[in-house]
């Protein structure tokens, strides 16, 4: 008998045809301004960039355990830092969208050692506080508009290009690189060691801790890394909407509520979760939207059921019947024929 | 003598977010179930009394011996339909769950009751005042913080004086031996959330009477309640009270200041409290 009848492998066949074909599908969406209709790439902007939110909002509640019903304070904080930086500080929007991540991340910090304090569901609710208090203090500056908002002047839209068609092009790129660089982040944050320690904190926290992870710590790095990149989304949102108010910069039922959805539907605590769920969310939209407030009901009853009879969601359930993974995050560990035999 | 009448307004506006928060703590402390729905089921409570004083012409508070009943079936039926389900050791299905039910209600309320504002009339209970000390207390506020001072009151006894509240406290402690007890965990689940939406009807129906309320009412009713049950200290009625009290005035005084802070000065004082004191000023189980 030898000892060497198995092998531990990370990736898979799936993994590897879905490698090839996501490169090839993203090459197809880099090229959609040559293909796609003006509509067409309004849609599929906003597609990325919900799919960038939901990515981050699943790294936060899927794998740190840390649920968020107030990840608009940070949407909002990232779209009104790109009004500030660019308005007041003449910067040049694309370096504003990076100011505002690097401000979002700035301002997580004393935020988390707050609101860290709560545990469980009374931290979601705090979050929510914090969403609150942001909203209500950006309704207190003038300069910004108050409590009725303000628009981007033209002279700093037409500064990101002198066309429309090229500012278009321009939008959707960031939109599609900004789900690009989400899920990326997120990928190489949980292949990483700091990624091993999430998902022992997701399994188990009790456990995880009493191995030697530092929780705190690790959840403090996630929260400010996922607050600083809304905030980077917050900004390039309200770019392409070019007009800010507190009451659409700090919505709940935009920026979180239709995240939550969007996760839970596709999956929590999974890479592939958010992506499906983005695709279903948006099928779902397109098709219903003209029944108005029907819509959002159907959406609600929607996520308690998948929460009460499938709480690993679509992806959750793809899972457990074919045992497959898109993003090779697992070992497996695989017999070698001579075991077989 | 301004300051002296905001700080006594603002201990009058605690008694209605005390009201908001009861509910809300009752049903932590004994299933551990945080509802992030609660705001809204305060706001259907005031939609349930409007329909019923538009349909009778009843007087609002007159409305609550149809609306609490009401409530307290749906609080029922809603834990032992959905809710239970959901307890374990995981916090993602309750607060997600009741999230959804969050985002259902809303929408309910904007299809059958439009998005306008709406409002409950009380007649002469409104403007009515009493003058004490220097000082114009109006009635109603000085009614919603009795009948605050009461249900706590009424709830704290409940709790420890009597059967149902020694099945609460069982199931509380330890779910499992309660069990084995004879108890029927789902079915004490049940009442407690009945109960807790017995208490947010009243606090509905005050809302109602006081202001004007709409559909998306509720989250900021989640939010103050919320506040009022951290300031106060986890499982602590009293505390709840108390804190309702002190984001009540921190609202009122921040309004003097300016009419802009009113709603700031409330969170800011809970960040504050927060940052001093996590456990709350009063804390009597850990959360």
């Amino acid at each position: 008998m030898s000892n060497q009848t198995h092998s531990i492998s990370r990736t898979s066949q799936a993994a590897r045809v879905a490698g090839v074909l996501g490169a090839l599908v993203l090459m197809v969406l880099i090229a959609a301004p040559w293909w796609a209709g003006r509509a067409d790439m309004r849609l599929m902007g906003e597609l990325f960039l919900y799919l960038a939110l939901a990515s981050l909002w699943n790294l936060m509640a899927g794998y740190a355990g840390l649920v968020s019903v107030g990840q608009q304070a940070y949407v909002g904080f990232g779209g009104y830092m790109l009004f500030a930086l660019t308005i007041f500080g003449g910067l040049h929007p694309l370096y504003a969208i990076a100011g505002a991540g690097v401000l979002g991340a700035l301002i997580a910090i004393p935020v988390a050692t707050l609101i860290f304090r709560l545990r469980g569901a009374y931290f979601a609710i705090g979050t929510w506080v914090i969403a609150e208090v942001f909203r209500l203090s950006f309704a207190q500056i003038s300069a910004l508009g108050g409590g009725s908002g303000s628009s981007l002047p033209v002279g700093i839209v037409r500064s990101l290009a002198s066309s429309r068609s090229g500012r278009e092009s321009l939008a959707y790129w960031m939109a599609l690189g900004a789900a690009v660089t989400a899920i990326t982040v997120v990928y190489l944050l949980l292949r990483s060691r700091r990624g091993l320690a999430l998902t022992a904190i997701r399994d188990n926290e009790l456990a995880a801790g009493s191995l030697g992870i530092d929780i705190w710590r690790t959840k403090f790095v996630v929260y400010v890394v996922a607050s600083g990149l809304t905030a980077m989304l917050g900004a390039l949102i309200f770019l392409q909407k070019l007009r800010i108010s507190p009451d659409a910069a700090f919505s709940v039922n935009d920026w979180t509520a239709f995240v939550i959805f969007i996760v839970v539907i596709g999956g929590i605590g999974t890479i592939e979760g958010p992506i499906i769920g983005t695709l279903i969310f948006f099928a779902l939209r397109e098709t219903l939207a003209d029944l108005g407030t029907t819509y959002l009901i159907v959406l609600g009853i929607v996520a308690i059921v998948v929460m009460l009879k499938a709480p690993k969601g679509v992806w959750g359930f793809i899972v457990e019947r074919y045992d497959m993974q898109l993003f090779p995050l697992r070992y497996r560990v695989k017999l070698n024929d001579q075991a077989k035999r | 003598m301004d300051w002296v009448n905001a700080i006594v307004q603002g201990t009058l506006l605690g008694g209605l977010y005390a009201l908001f928060a009861a509910g809300l703590s009752l049903i932590f402390g004994v299933m551990r179930l945080v509802n992030i729905a609660h705001g809204d089921l305060i706001v259907l409570g005031a939609y349930l009394g409007l329909t019923v004083v538009m349909a009778t012409g009843l007087h609002p508070l007159l409305a609550l011996v149809f609306v609490v009943p009401t409530m307290a079936a749906i609080g029922y039926v809603l834990q032992r339909g959905i809710l239970n389900k959901t307890l374990g050791d995981d916090i993602l299905p309750p607060l997600l769950v009741t999230f959804g039910l969050s985002v259902i209600l809303q929408n309910l309320f904007l299809e059958g009751y439009t998005a306008d504002p709406q409002k409950m009339n009380a007649g002469v209970l409104e403007t009515a005042s009493v003058s004490v000390g220097g000082l114009s207390l109006g009635v109603l506020p000085l009614l919603t913080f009795a009948i605050a001072v009461a249900v706590i009151a009424g709830l704290q006894f409940i709790f420890y004086r009597t059967p149902l509240g020694r099945s609460f406290r069982a199931v509380s402690d330890n779910q499992e031996i309660a069990q084995l007890m004879g108890l029927n965990k789902r079915h004490i689940f049940g009442l407690a959330m009945a109960l807790a939406l017995a208490v947010t009807a009243i606090a509905g129906i005050l809302l109602g009477i006081r202001t004007s309320f709409d559909p998306t009412a509720g989250g900021a009713r989640l939010i103050y309640g919320f506040e009022a049950v951290i300031i106060g200290g986890l499982g602590n009625l009293w505390g709840t009270l108390i804190g309702g009290v002190i984001l009540g005035v921190a609202q009122t005084v921040g309004a003097k200041i300016d009419p802009g802070w009113q709603l700031l000065a409330g969170h800011i004082a809970f960040l504050v409290v927060l940052a001093i004191r996590p456990n709350g000023l009063f804390p009597r189980v850990s959360g």
